[in-house]
Protein backbone atom coordinates (compact mmCIF):
# COMPACT_ATOMS: atom_id res chain seq x y z
CA UNK A 1 0.00 0.00 0.00
CA UNK A 2 1.29 3.42 -0.95
CA UNK A 3 1.81 5.49 2.20
CA UNK A 4 0.72 9.11 2.04
CA UNK A 5 3.33 11.62 3.12
CA UNK A 6 2.81 13.69 6.26
CA UNK A 7 2.08 16.67 4.08
CA UNK A 8 -0.47 14.82 1.99
CA UNK A 9 -2.41 13.70 5.06
CA UNK A 10 -2.23 17.23 6.45
CA UNK A 11 -3.71 18.58 3.21
CA UNK A 12 -6.41 15.94 3.37
CA UNK A 13 -7.39 16.95 6.91
CA UNK A 14 -7.33 20.65 6.07
CA UNK A 15 -9.64 19.89 3.18
CA UNK A 16 -12.03 17.92 5.37
CA UNK A 17 -12.17 20.73 7.91
CA UNK A 18 -12.85 23.31 5.24
CA UNK A 19 -16.38 21.93 4.87
CA UNK A 20 -17.26 22.72 8.46
CA UNK A 21 -19.14 25.96 8.95
CA UNK A 22 -18.96 26.25 12.66
CA UNK A 23 -17.18 25.00 15.72
CA UNK A 24 -19.94 22.50 16.52
CA UNK A 25 -19.21 20.58 13.33
CA UNK A 26 -15.52 20.53 14.15
CA UNK A 27 -16.13 19.21 17.63
CA UNK A 28 -18.58 16.61 16.35
CA UNK A 29 -15.95 15.52 13.86
CA UNK A 30 -13.36 15.25 16.64
CA UNK A 31 -15.81 13.23 18.72
CA UNK A 32 -16.21 10.83 15.77
CA UNK A 33 -12.44 10.70 15.29
CA UNK A 34 -12.12 9.83 18.95
CA UNK A 35 -14.21 6.74 18.48
CA UNK A 36 -11.97 5.31 15.76
CA UNK A 37 -8.62 5.83 17.46
CA UNK A 38 -6.10 2.95 17.07
CA UNK A 39 -6.63 1.64 20.55
CA UNK A 40 -3.74 1.16 22.90
CA UNK A 41 -3.35 -2.39 24.17
CA UNK A 42 -4.45 -2.54 27.82
CA UNK A 43 -1.01 -3.79 28.87
CA UNK A 44 0.41 -0.40 27.78
CA UNK A 45 -2.30 1.62 29.51
CA UNK A 46 -0.04 2.22 32.46
CA UNK A 47 1.16 5.15 34.51
CA UNK A 48 4.43 5.21 32.59
CA UNK A 49 2.69 5.87 29.28
CA UNK A 50 0.55 8.73 30.62
CA UNK A 51 1.31 12.08 29.08
CA UNK A 52 1.81 14.79 31.67
CA UNK A 53 0.24 18.19 31.22
CA UNK A 54 -3.24 17.14 30.21
CA UNK A 55 -6.40 17.77 32.19
CA UNK A 56 -7.68 14.47 30.91
CA UNK A 57 -5.56 11.35 30.96
CA UNK A 58 -3.86 10.38 27.71
CA UNK A 59 -1.91 7.17 27.22
CA UNK A 60 0.41 6.84 24.25
CA UNK A 61 2.39 3.89 22.99
CA UNK A 62 4.60 3.48 19.92
CA UNK A 63 6.28 0.67 18.03
CA UNK A 64 8.72 0.66 15.13
CA UNK A 65 8.30 -1.80 12.29
CA UNK A 66 10.36 -1.77 9.09
CA UNK A 67 11.57 1.68 9.99
CA UNK A 68 8.08 3.09 10.36
CA UNK A 69 6.31 4.22 13.49
CA UNK A 70 2.92 3.08 14.73
CA UNK A 71 1.21 4.93 17.52
CA UNK A 72 -1.69 3.70 19.61
CA UNK A 73 -3.40 5.82 22.26
CA UNK A 74 -6.39 6.32 24.49
CA UNK A 75 -7.87 9.07 26.64
CA UNK A 76 -10.71 9.31 29.12
CA UNK A 77 -11.95 12.46 27.36
CA UNK A 78 -13.47 12.02 23.92
CA UNK A 79 -12.37 15.30 22.35
CA UNK A 80 -8.82 14.71 23.52
CA UNK A 81 -9.01 11.26 21.98
CA UNK A 82 -10.15 12.81 18.72
CA UNK A 83 -7.25 15.22 18.69
CA UNK A 84 -4.86 12.38 19.49
CA UNK A 85 -6.27 10.39 16.60
CA UNK A 86 -5.80 13.32 14.22
CA UNK A 87 -2.12 13.40 15.15
CA UNK A 88 -1.86 9.62 14.84
CA UNK A 89 -3.48 9.71 11.42
CA UNK A 90 -0.79 12.10 10.23
CA UNK A 91 2.11 10.29 11.83
CA UNK A 92 1.43 6.58 11.59
CA UNK A 93 3.51 4.69 9.04
CA UNK A 94 5.97 7.55 8.82
CA UNK A 95 9.69 7.31 9.51
CA UNK A 96 11.22 8.82 12.63
CA UNK A 97 13.15 11.26 10.43
CA UNK A 98 10.04 12.54 8.70
CA UNK A 99 8.22 12.98 12.01
CA UNK A 100 11.16 14.83 13.49
CA UNK A 101 11.40 17.28 10.62
CA UNK A 102 7.65 17.90 10.25
CA UNK A 103 6.09 21.09 11.64
CA UNK A 104 2.48 19.96 11.67
CA UNK A 105 1.12 23.30 10.56
CA UNK A 106 -2.28 21.74 9.89
CA UNK A 107 -3.15 22.16 13.55
CA UNK A 108 -3.15 25.92 13.04
CA UNK A 109 -4.87 25.75 9.72
CA UNK A 110 -7.88 23.76 10.88
CA UNK A 111 -8.54 26.24 13.64
CA UNK A 112 -7.28 24.18 16.52
CA UNK A 113 -4.53 26.69 17.11
CA UNK A 114 -6.08 27.63 20.42
CA UNK A 115 -5.22 24.13 21.60
CA UNK A 116 -1.57 24.56 20.81
CA UNK A 117 -1.00 27.15 23.45
CA UNK A 118 0.82 25.59 26.37
CA UNK A 119 -1.71 27.04 28.78
CA UNK A 120 -4.49 24.94 27.29
CA UNK A 121 -4.58 21.88 29.39
CA UNK A 122 -5.85 19.46 26.78
CA UNK A 123 -2.27 18.63 26.13
CA UNK A 124 -2.13 18.79 22.34
CA UNK A 125 1.28 20.33 22.79
CA UNK A 126 2.31 17.61 25.22
CA UNK A 127 1.10 14.91 22.84
CA UNK A 128 3.03 16.35 19.91
CA UNK A 129 6.15 16.58 22.01
CA UNK A 130 5.81 13.03 23.28
CA UNK A 131 5.33 11.71 19.74
CA UNK A 132 8.46 13.48 18.57
CA UNK A 133 10.32 12.08 21.58
CA UNK A 134 9.31 8.57 20.52
CA UNK A 135 10.56 9.30 17.01
CA UNK A 136 13.86 10.57 18.39
CA UNK A 137 14.26 7.51 20.60
CA UNK A 138 13.65 5.15 17.66
CA UNK A 139 16.03 7.09 15.47
CA UNK A 140 18.78 6.97 18.08
CA UNK A 141 18.25 3.28 18.69
CA UNK A 142 18.34 2.44 14.99
CA UNK A 143 21.52 4.42 14.47
CA UNK A 144 23.22 2.76 17.42
CA UNK A 145 22.30 -0.66 16.04
CA UNK A 146 24.03 0.12 12.72
CA UNK B 1 -26.96 50.10 52.52
CA UNK B 2 -28.52 50.36 49.10
CA UNK B 3 -31.46 48.29 47.96
CA UNK B 4 -30.45 45.10 46.14
CA UNK B 5 -30.80 45.96 42.49
CA UNK B 6 -29.37 43.36 40.15
CA UNK B 7 -29.57 45.62 37.09
CA UNK B 8 -27.56 48.29 38.76
CA UNK B 9 -25.09 45.74 40.09
CA UNK B 10 -24.52 44.35 36.61
CA UNK B 11 -23.87 47.86 35.39
CA UNK B 12 -21.12 48.15 37.99
CA UNK B 13 -19.04 45.38 36.37
CA UNK B 14 -17.81 46.44 32.94
CA UNK B 15 -16.57 42.98 31.93
CA UNK B 16 -20.09 41.56 32.21
CA UNK B 17 -20.99 43.33 28.98
CA UNK B 18 -18.34 41.66 26.88
CA UNK B 19 -18.87 38.82 24.48
CA UNK B 20 -16.91 35.63 23.96
CA UNK B 21 -17.29 33.63 20.74
CA UNK B 22 -19.92 36.19 19.71
CA UNK B 23 -22.11 35.36 22.67
CA UNK B 24 -22.75 37.41 25.78
CA UNK B 25 -20.33 36.20 28.44
CA UNK B 26 -21.72 34.20 31.32
CA UNK B 27 -19.09 34.21 34.04
CA UNK B 28 -19.53 31.29 36.43
CA UNK B 29 -15.93 30.91 37.57
CA UNK B 30 -16.21 33.15 40.58
CA UNK B 31 -14.65 30.69 43.00
CA UNK B 32 -11.46 31.03 40.94
CA UNK B 33 -11.64 34.81 40.90
CA UNK B 34 -14.44 37.36 40.88
CA UNK B 35 -14.79 40.22 38.44
CA UNK B 36 -14.05 43.77 39.59
CA UNK B 37 -16.52 46.63 39.85
CA UNK B 38 -15.71 49.93 38.14
CA UNK B 39 -14.99 51.57 41.51
CA UNK B 40 -12.13 49.13 42.10
CA UNK B 41 -10.74 49.66 38.62
CA UNK B 42 -11.04 53.44 39.08
CA UNK B 43 -9.27 53.32 42.43
CA UNK B 44 -6.24 51.67 40.83
CA UNK B 45 -6.17 54.08 37.92
CA UNK B 46 -6.52 57.01 40.28
CA UNK B 47 -3.73 55.72 42.47
CA UNK B 48 -1.28 55.52 39.58
CA UNK B 49 -2.49 58.74 38.00
CA UNK B 50 -2.37 60.83 41.14
CA UNK B 51 -0.84 59.26 44.23
CA UNK B 52 1.76 56.64 43.31
CA UNK B 53 4.59 56.61 45.80
CA UNK B 54 6.35 54.12 48.03
CA UNK B 55 4.90 53.88 51.50
CA UNK B 56 6.18 54.14 55.08
CA UNK B 57 9.45 55.68 53.88
CA UNK B 58 9.28 59.16 52.50
CA UNK B 59 8.32 62.26 54.40
CA UNK B 60 7.19 63.76 51.14
CA UNK B 61 3.56 64.49 50.42
CA UNK B 62 2.76 61.63 48.04
CA UNK B 63 4.42 59.06 50.24
CA UNK B 64 2.35 60.27 53.14
CA UNK B 65 -0.98 60.07 51.39
CA UNK B 66 -0.13 56.65 49.92
CA UNK B 67 0.82 55.42 53.37
CA UNK B 68 -2.40 56.79 54.80
CA UNK B 69 -4.51 55.09 52.13
CA UNK B 70 -2.64 51.84 52.68
CA UNK B 71 -3.06 51.93 56.45
CA UNK B 72 -6.68 53.01 56.08
CA UNK B 73 -7.34 49.78 54.23
CA UNK B 74 -5.89 47.83 57.12
CA UNK B 75 -8.11 49.72 59.57
CA UNK B 76 -11.20 49.28 57.43
CA UNK B 77 -10.66 45.54 57.27
CA UNK B 78 -9.96 45.46 60.99
CA UNK B 79 -13.33 47.04 61.56
CA UNK B 80 -15.01 44.82 58.98
CA UNK B 81 -13.85 41.52 60.46
CA UNK B 82 -13.97 42.97 63.96
CA UNK B 83 -10.35 42.35 64.92
CA UNK B 84 -9.23 43.80 68.24
CA UNK B 85 -6.22 45.60 66.77
CA UNK B 86 -5.29 46.86 63.32
CA UNK B 87 -1.81 45.38 63.68
CA UNK B 88 -3.34 41.90 63.83
CA UNK B 89 -3.91 42.16 60.08
CA UNK B 90 -0.93 41.41 57.87
CA UNK B 91 -0.96 42.20 54.17
CA UNK B 92 0.02 39.21 52.05
CA UNK B 93 -0.10 38.26 48.39
CA UNK B 94 -3.20 36.20 49.08
CA UNK B 95 -4.44 33.16 50.93
CA UNK B 96 -1.59 30.91 49.81
CA UNK B 97 0.95 33.45 50.97
CA UNK B 98 -0.86 33.88 54.30
CA UNK B 99 -0.94 30.14 54.97
CA UNK B 100 2.73 29.82 54.05
CA UNK B 101 3.49 32.61 56.49
CA UNK B 102 1.86 30.69 59.32
CA UNK B 103 3.37 27.36 58.26
CA UNK B 104 6.82 28.92 58.39
CA UNK B 105 6.59 31.47 61.18
CA UNK B 106 4.37 29.51 63.53
CA UNK B 107 5.71 26.14 62.42
CA UNK B 108 9.30 27.11 63.14
CA UNK B 109 8.55 27.95 66.75
CA UNK B 110 5.75 25.60 67.71
CA UNK B 111 5.89 22.44 65.62
CA UNK B 112 8.52 19.85 66.52
CA UNK B 113 9.29 16.21 65.96
CA UNK B 114 6.36 13.97 66.86
CA UNK B 115 3.85 16.84 66.86
CA UNK B 116 0.71 16.80 64.77
CA UNK B 117 -1.10 19.23 62.48
CA UNK B 118 -4.74 18.59 61.54
CA UNK B 119 -6.33 19.56 58.23
CA UNK B 120 -9.41 18.18 56.48
CA UNK B 121 -9.78 16.02 53.41
CA UNK B 122 -11.52 18.95 51.69
CA UNK B 123 -8.60 21.32 51.56
CA UNK B 124 -7.34 23.28 48.59
CA UNK B 125 -3.73 22.39 47.80
CA UNK B 126 -2.80 25.75 49.35
CA UNK B 127 -3.97 24.53 52.72
CA UNK B 128 -2.42 21.11 52.30
CA UNK B 129 1.01 21.33 50.70
CA UNK B 130 2.49 23.93 53.13
CA UNK B 131 1.55 21.67 56.06
CA UNK B 132 2.81 18.56 54.30
CA UNK B 133 6.10 20.32 53.75
CA UNK B 134 6.31 21.58 57.34
CA UNK B 135 5.58 18.13 58.72
CA UNK B 136 8.20 16.59 56.47
CA UNK B 137 10.82 19.08 57.62
CA UNK B 138 9.97 18.75 61.29
CA UNK B 139 9.24 15.03 61.29
CA UNK B 140 5.76 15.90 62.45
CA UNK B 141 2.59 14.15 61.40
CA UNK B 142 -0.20 15.50 59.21
CA UNK B 143 -3.61 14.19 60.26
CA UNK B 144 -6.61 14.38 57.94
CA UNK B 145 -10.22 14.78 59.05
CA UNK B 146 -12.28 12.51 56.80
CA UNK B 147 -15.36 13.63 54.92
CA UNK B 148 -18.69 11.83 54.41
CA UNK B 149 -20.37 11.07 51.08
CA UNK B 150 -22.09 14.47 51.07
CA UNK B 151 -18.75 16.22 51.35
CA UNK B 152 -19.11 17.18 55.02
CA UNK B 153 -16.39 16.94 57.63
CA UNK B 154 -17.08 14.11 60.08
CA UNK B 155 -16.93 16.06 63.32
CA UNK B 156 -16.54 13.07 65.63
CA UNK B 157 -13.50 11.93 63.67
CA UNK B 158 -12.04 15.40 64.12
CA UNK B 159 -12.52 15.18 67.86
CA UNK B 160 -10.79 11.79 67.85
CA UNK B 161 -7.76 13.28 66.11
CA UNK B 162 -7.20 15.98 68.73
CA UNK B 163 -4.60 15.13 71.35
CA UNK B 164 -1.78 16.67 73.36
CA UNK B 165 0.59 16.46 70.36
CA UNK B 166 -1.74 18.53 68.15
CA UNK B 167 -0.13 21.90 67.45
CA UNK B 168 -2.52 23.41 64.92
CA UNK B 169 -5.81 22.84 63.13
CA UNK B 170 -6.16 24.38 59.68
CA UNK B 171 -9.44 24.05 57.78
CA UNK B 172 -11.31 25.82 55.02
CA UNK B 173 -14.27 28.00 55.85
CA UNK B 174 -15.83 26.95 52.52
CA UNK B 175 -14.65 24.17 50.19
CA UNK B 176 -13.85 25.56 46.76
CA UNK B 177 -14.42 22.18 45.10
CA UNK B 178 -17.73 21.19 46.66
CA UNK B 179 -19.11 24.33 48.27
CA UNK B 180 -19.38 22.74 51.71
CA UNK B 181 -19.52 25.29 54.52
CA UNK B 182 -17.60 23.83 57.43
CA UNK B 183 -18.81 24.20 61.04
CA UNK B 184 -15.85 26.40 61.86
CA UNK B 185 -17.20 27.76 65.13
CA UNK B 186 -17.66 24.24 66.44
CA UNK B 187 -14.21 23.23 65.24
CA UNK B 188 -12.57 26.24 66.85
CA UNK B 189 -14.32 25.73 70.19
CA UNK B 190 -13.42 22.04 70.29
CA UNK B 191 -9.77 22.67 69.39
CA UNK B 192 -9.54 25.34 72.07
CA UNK B 193 -10.61 22.78 74.67
CA UNK B 194 -7.26 21.17 73.84
CA UNK B 195 -5.51 24.57 73.74
CA UNK B 196 -4.88 24.12 70.03
CA UNK B 197 -5.00 27.20 67.79
CA UNK B 198 -7.06 27.16 64.59
CA UNK B 199 -6.39 28.68 61.20
CA UNK B 200 -9.35 29.24 58.92
CA UNK B 201 -8.68 29.31 55.18
CA UNK B 202 -11.22 31.98 54.29
CA UNK B 203 -10.44 32.21 50.57
CA UNK B 204 -14.02 31.18 49.77
CA UNK B 205 -15.52 32.61 52.93
CA UNK B 206 -15.06 36.35 53.00
CA UNK B 207 -17.11 37.17 49.90
CA UNK B 208 -20.14 35.27 51.18
CA UNK B 209 -20.19 35.57 54.94
CA UNK B 210 -19.87 38.26 57.54
CA UNK B 211 -16.73 37.42 59.45
CA UNK B 212 -16.32 38.37 63.09
CA UNK B 213 -12.95 37.01 64.18
CA UNK B 214 -13.58 37.78 67.85
CA UNK B 215 -16.90 36.01 67.90
CA UNK B 216 -15.43 33.07 65.97
CA UNK B 217 -12.42 33.24 68.25
CA UNK B 218 -10.25 31.86 65.43
CA UNK B 219 -6.52 32.29 65.88
CA UNK B 220 -5.84 32.95 62.20
CA UNK B 221 -8.06 33.81 59.25
CA UNK B 222 -6.56 33.98 55.76
CA UNK B 223 -8.16 35.42 52.63
CA UNK B 224 -7.46 36.66 49.10
CA UNK B 225 -8.67 39.98 47.75
CA UNK B 226 -9.28 38.70 44.24
CA UNK B 227 -12.11 36.40 45.32
CA UNK B 228 -13.74 39.39 47.02
CA UNK B 229 -14.10 41.71 43.98
CA UNK B 230 -10.63 43.14 44.67
CA UNK B 231 -7.45 42.98 42.54
CA UNK B 232 -5.15 40.01 42.35
CA UNK B 233 -1.93 39.74 44.29
CA UNK B 234 -3.21 40.96 47.64
CA UNK B 235 -4.80 39.32 50.61
CA UNK B 236 -4.58 39.27 54.37
CA UNK B 237 -3.69 37.19 57.32
CA UNK B 238 -5.53 37.95 60.50
CA UNK B 239 -3.73 36.56 63.53
CA UNK B 240 -4.28 37.02 67.23
CA UNK B 241 -1.68 39.35 68.69
CA UNK B 242 -0.49 36.78 71.22
CA UNK B 243 0.41 34.34 68.43
CA UNK B 244 1.85 36.87 66.02
CA UNK B 245 4.14 38.19 68.74
CA UNK B 246 5.49 34.74 69.46
CA UNK B 247 6.06 33.93 65.79
CA UNK B 248 9.32 34.66 63.97
CA UNK B 249 9.52 36.36 60.59
CA UNK B 250 10.37 34.14 57.64
CA UNK B 251 10.88 36.79 54.99
CA UNK B 252 13.56 39.34 55.57
CA UNK B 253 14.43 42.67 54.02
CA UNK B 254 13.33 46.26 54.11
CA UNK B 255 10.42 47.57 56.16
CA UNK B 256 10.29 44.60 58.55
CA UNK B 257 13.36 45.73 60.48
CA UNK B 258 13.95 48.08 63.38
CA UNK B 259 17.72 48.53 63.71
CA UNK B 260 20.16 47.06 61.24
CA UNK B 261 23.90 46.66 61.55
CA UNK B 262 26.20 44.07 60.05
CA UNK B 263 26.29 42.26 63.37
CA UNK B 264 22.65 42.21 64.32
CA UNK B 265 19.23 43.24 63.15
CA UNK B 266 16.25 43.77 65.39
CA UNK B 267 12.81 43.38 63.92
CA UNK B 268 10.07 45.93 63.58
CA UNK B 269 6.86 45.59 65.57
CA UNK B 270 3.58 44.15 64.31
CA UNK B 271 2.34 44.17 61.63
CA UNK B 272 5.51 45.27 59.84
CA UNK B 273 7.65 42.42 61.08
CA UNK B 274 5.77 40.19 58.65
CA UNK B 275 5.65 42.65 55.75
CA UNK B 276 9.10 42.57 54.18
CA UNK B 277 9.61 44.55 51.00
CA UNK B 278 7.43 46.95 49.04
CA UNK B 279 3.83 45.74 49.10
CA UNK B 280 1.28 45.72 46.30
CA UNK B 281 -0.02 49.19 47.18
CA UNK B 282 -2.33 49.67 44.20
CA UNK B 283 -4.00 46.32 44.88
CA UNK B 284 -4.40 47.20 48.56
CA UNK B 285 -6.11 50.42 47.58
CA UNK B 286 -8.26 48.49 45.13
CA UNK B 287 -9.15 46.10 47.92
CA UNK B 288 -10.33 49.03 50.01
CA UNK B 289 -12.68 50.03 47.19
CA UNK B 290 -13.91 46.43 46.96
CA UNK B 291 -14.69 46.47 50.67
CA UNK B 292 -16.66 49.70 50.25
CA UNK B 293 -18.54 48.05 47.39
CA UNK B 294 -19.45 44.95 49.40
CA UNK B 295 -20.43 47.00 52.45
CA UNK B 296 -22.68 49.15 50.26
CA UNK B 297 -24.67 46.16 49.07
CA UNK B 298 -24.33 44.27 52.35
CA UNK B 299 -22.72 40.85 52.45
CA UNK B 300 -25.92 39.41 53.96
CA UNK B 301 -27.83 40.57 50.89
CA UNK B 302 -25.17 39.13 48.62
CA UNK B 303 -25.31 35.81 50.46
CA UNK B 304 -29.11 35.65 50.32
CA UNK B 305 -29.13 36.38 46.60
CA UNK B 306 -26.40 33.84 45.84
CA UNK B 307 -28.17 31.24 47.90
CA UNK B 308 -31.27 31.78 45.75
CA UNK B 309 -29.13 31.30 42.62
CA UNK B 310 -27.59 28.15 44.07
CA UNK B 311 -30.91 26.50 44.85
CA UNK B 312 -32.33 27.51 41.48
CA UNK B 313 -29.31 26.08 39.63
CA UNK B 314 -29.29 22.92 41.75
CA UNK B 315 -32.98 22.37 41.03
CA UNK B 316 -32.77 23.06 37.29
CA UNK B 317 -29.65 20.98 36.70
CA UNK B 318 -31.01 18.10 38.76
CA UNK B 319 -33.98 17.90 36.40
CA UNK B 320 -31.66 16.86 33.58
CA UNK B 321 -31.35 13.10 33.43
CA UNK B 322 -27.89 11.88 34.26
CA UNK B 323 -26.69 15.04 36.01
CA UNK B 324 -25.02 14.25 39.29
CA UNK B 325 -24.30 16.95 41.86
CA UNK B 326 -20.99 16.34 43.65
CA UNK B 327 -21.07 17.82 47.13
CA UNK B 328 -24.47 17.75 48.74
CA UNK B 329 -23.70 19.19 52.14
CA UNK B 330 -26.60 20.64 54.10
CA UNK B 331 -24.88 24.00 54.24
CA UNK B 332 -23.32 25.13 50.97
CA UNK B 333 -21.96 28.36 49.55
CA UNK B 334 -22.55 29.32 45.93
CA UNK B 335 -20.46 26.55 44.38
CA UNK B 336 -22.09 23.88 42.25
CA UNK B 337 -19.92 20.96 41.18
CA UNK B 338 -21.48 18.37 38.90
CA UNK B 339 -20.99 15.64 36.34
CA UNK B 340 -23.10 14.88 33.29
CA UNK B 341 -23.54 11.11 32.98
CA UNK B 342 -20.22 9.55 32.13
CA UNK B 343 -19.06 12.51 30.11
CA UNK B 344 -15.58 13.65 31.06
CA UNK B 345 -15.68 17.08 32.69
CA UNK B 346 -13.06 18.25 30.25
CA UNK B 347 -15.22 17.34 27.24
CA UNK B 348 -18.20 19.06 28.84
CA UNK B 349 -16.14 22.13 29.69
CA UNK B 350 -14.91 22.55 26.11
CA UNK B 351 -18.44 22.70 24.76
CA UNK B 352 -19.80 24.88 27.57
CA UNK B 353 -16.93 27.28 26.94
CA UNK B 354 -17.79 27.53 23.26
CA UNK B 355 -21.32 28.47 24.26
CA UNK B 356 -19.93 31.54 26.01
CA UNK B 357 -20.08 30.22 29.55
CA UNK B 358 -16.99 30.28 31.76
CA UNK B 359 -16.99 27.30 34.12
CA UNK B 360 -14.09 25.51 35.72
CA UNK B 361 -13.34 21.88 34.96
CA UNK B 362 -10.95 19.48 36.63
CA UNK B 363 -9.97 18.90 40.21
CA UNK B 364 -10.01 22.57 41.29
CA UNK B 365 -6.67 22.29 43.10
CA UNK B 366 -8.29 19.92 45.56
CA UNK B 367 -7.26 16.63 44.03
CA UNK B 368 -7.51 14.41 47.12
CA UNK B 369 -11.19 15.11 47.76
CA UNK B 370 -12.19 14.40 44.15
CA UNK B 371 -10.05 11.26 44.12
CA UNK B 372 -11.99 10.12 47.17
CA UNK B 373 -15.22 10.43 45.18
CA UNK B 374 -13.53 8.30 42.51
CA UNK B 375 -14.14 10.83 39.75
CA UNK B 376 -11.71 12.53 37.35
CA UNK B 377 -12.92 15.98 38.37
CA UNK B 378 -16.11 17.96 37.99
CA UNK B 379 -17.63 20.83 36.09
CA UNK B 380 -17.95 23.67 38.56
CA UNK B 381 -20.22 26.67 38.32
CA UNK B 382 -19.74 29.22 41.08
CA UNK B 383 -21.91 32.27 41.46
CA UNK B 384 -21.34 35.87 42.48
CA UNK B 385 -23.46 38.93 43.13
CA UNK B 386 -23.82 39.85 39.43
CA UNK B 387 -25.06 36.47 38.16
CA UNK B 388 -28.70 35.85 37.24
CA UNK B 389 -31.23 33.08 36.78
CA UNK B 390 -31.27 33.82 33.04
CA UNK B 391 -27.58 32.97 32.97
CA UNK B 392 -28.29 29.75 34.82
CA UNK B 393 -30.88 28.92 32.16
CA UNK B 394 -28.15 29.26 29.57
CA UNK B 395 -25.99 26.83 31.52
CA UNK B 396 -28.88 24.38 31.64
CA UNK B 397 -29.27 24.63 27.84
CA UNK B 398 -25.53 24.13 27.44
CA UNK B 399 -25.60 20.99 29.58
CA UNK B 400 -28.43 19.59 27.45
CA UNK B 401 -26.38 20.32 24.34
CA UNK B 402 -23.37 18.54 25.84
CA UNK B 403 -25.54 15.51 26.50
CA UNK B 404 -26.77 15.51 22.91
CA UNK B 405 -23.26 15.69 21.55
CA UNK B 406 -21.65 13.01 23.66
CA UNK B 407 -24.41 10.52 24.35
C1 LIG C 1 -10.29 27.26 49.61
C2 LIG C 1 -9.13 27.94 48.95
N1 LIG C 1 -7.99 28.08 49.63
C3 LIG C 1 -6.92 28.71 49.10
C4 LIG C 1 -6.95 29.22 47.83
C5 LIG C 1 -5.73 29.89 47.28
O1 LIG C 1 -5.98 31.24 47.07
P1 LIG C 1 -4.90 32.15 46.32
O2 LIG C 1 -4.57 31.42 45.05
O3 LIG C 1 -5.61 33.42 46.09
O4 LIG C 1 -3.73 32.29 47.21
C6 LIG C 1 -8.11 29.09 47.07
C7 LIG C 1 -8.15 29.58 45.68
O5 LIG C 1 -8.68 28.96 44.79
C8 LIG C 1 -9.23 28.43 47.66
O6 LIG C 1 -10.36 28.30 46.97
Amino acid sequence: MEVKSIQETEEEIINEFSYFDDWMDKYNFLIEMGKSIPSIDTQYKVENNLIKGCQSRVWLHATLEDGRINFTADSDAVITKGIANLLIRVMNQQTPDDILSAEFTFVDKIGLKEHLSPTRSNGLMAMLKQMKLYALAFKTKTEQAK
Amino acid sequence: MQEFNIHKIREDFPIIKREVYNKPLVYFDNAATTQKPQTVIDAIVRYYSEDNSNIHRGVHYLSQISTLAFEDTRKNFQEYINAKHHYELIFTKGTTDAINLVANSYGKVFVNEGDEVIISALEHHSNLVPWQNLCEQKKARLRIIPVNENGEIIFDEFVNLLNERTKLVSVAHVSNALGTVNPIKKIIDKAHEFNVPVLIDGAQGLAHYKIDVQELDCDFYAFSGHKFYAPMGVGMLYGKEEWLNKMVPYQFGGEMVDQVSFEKTSYNELPFKFEAGTPNVDAVIGMNAALEYVKDIGVENIAAYESELLSYATGELSKIEGVRIIGTAREKASVLSFLIGDIHPYDAGMIIDRLGIAVRTGHHCAQPILDSFNIPGTVRASFAVYNTKEEINRLVQAVIQVKNMFE
